[in-house]
């Protein structure tokens, strides 16, 4: 039997205009509804272990947690940045989040990624 | 080594001297099954008397769910010298299912209230980032390293401009692919040892003197 899959494709000027919890909430939530959320630029790794946190707050019997794959960020250090011992300033690149039960990777490398979208009949 | 080098390292390590902390509070990262508390163990062994290790090891994942610190490790190694409080971290996950420690063999009941601990232990890992000097990023050299938890733990030490040192485990292992690693992280130094057998340890104690001391 056929299942429908709901892909949402949230682009940056959208999440740029959100606040970190913001953003976390929007993904928690489309997620935990069933939908594939692609962020067209990610999360910062600050807002990514945010995500993780919030993530294990809501794991139950039928919610494992959630299948996130990006690309690695490329990091960048200004020069005031490094004058100031300032660390990287992260630029999120394109990320794919959805329920564990239903997005897989299948193989991952620094340019590529493979995914699996399986669904179970409720 | 050009004189701009030499002169930034004479200044760096002048800071150091002058705002020194008694001890360099690292945590032991990464992701379930990796081998921290393998390692941890190890530590402890060879650098202190204790008798108390930080914790049991075990195949099934999520066996270490609170965080552990032992305080004041000294570690010497080839004229470096350091002294560490180590935290032992619960491995850091994106997801956990209950079914799959079913599958090695748990009863449901205790099943949930593993993955019920582990929860709390990734979000107890998570925070301890915030009170750190330096990360230990252990990966499993055999498994793929390009895991988003291990994105995560070293975009949040970059962006904190703290050290970090990557381990290659399980080089004991036949499928052991450390260069994989080292090829995903080049930014990062790593160190390949087998936690389990004591293998390499010398390079990675010398590694840890040098980049956290």
């Amino acid at each position: 039997m056929k299942k429908d899959v709901q892909l949402d494709l949230i682009s940056y000027d959208r999440l740029s205009e959100m606040t970190s919890m913001e953003k976390v909430r929007l993904i928690l939530d489309r997620v935990q509804d069933g939908s594939i959320v692609i962020l067209e630029r990610g999360l910062t790794p600050e807002e990514e272990a945010t995500l993780i946190e919030y993530t294990m707050t809501e794991i139950a019997d039928d919610f494992p947690g959630i299948e996130i794959e990006s690309y690695p960020s490329e990091g960048r250090k200004s020069w005031l940045g490094k004058l100031l011992g300032k660390g990287i300033v992260h630029q999120p690149r394109l990320t794919i989040i959805g329920p564990a039960n239903e997005l897989k990777t299948v193989s991952k490398e620094r340019d590529f990624i493979s995914a699996v979208i399986s669904m179970e009949d409720k | 080594m050009g004189i701009f080098k030499k002169l930034r390292l004479n200044v760096s390590s002048l800071i150091k001297k002058i705002f020194r902390k008694g001890t360099t509070r690292i945590g032991i990262y990464g992701p379930p099954n990796a081998g921290k508390t393998t390692l941890a163990n190890r530590i402890l062994r060879d650098w202190t008397d204790e008798e108390e290790t930080f914790g049991d090891t075990s195949h099934i994942p999520h066996e270490t769910r609170r965080a552990m610190r032992k305080n004041g490790v000294v570690i010497n190694s080839n004229g470096g010298m350091v002294e560490l409080d180590i935290v032992d971290t619960p491995g850091l996950a994106t997801k956990i299912d209950f079914h799959d420690f079913m599958k090695h063999g748990l009863k449901e009941e205790e099943a949930k209230q593993r993955a019920k601990e582990a929860t709390e232990g990734v979000i107890e890992a998570i925070k301890w980032l915030d009170d750190l000097d330096g990360v230990l990023l252990v990966m499993d050299s055999t498994e793929d390293p390009f895991t988003q938890v291990n994105v995560v733990v070293i975009g949040n030490m970059e962006a904190r401009n703290l050290p970090l040192l990557v381990v290659a485990n399980k080089t004991d292992l036949v499928s052991s692919a450390p260069q994989r690693i080292a090829t995903a992280f080049p930014q990062h130094p790593m160190v390949a040892i087998s936690a389990l057998e004591g293998e390499n340890l010398d390079e990675l104690y010398e590694a840890i003197a040098e980049r956290f001391g």
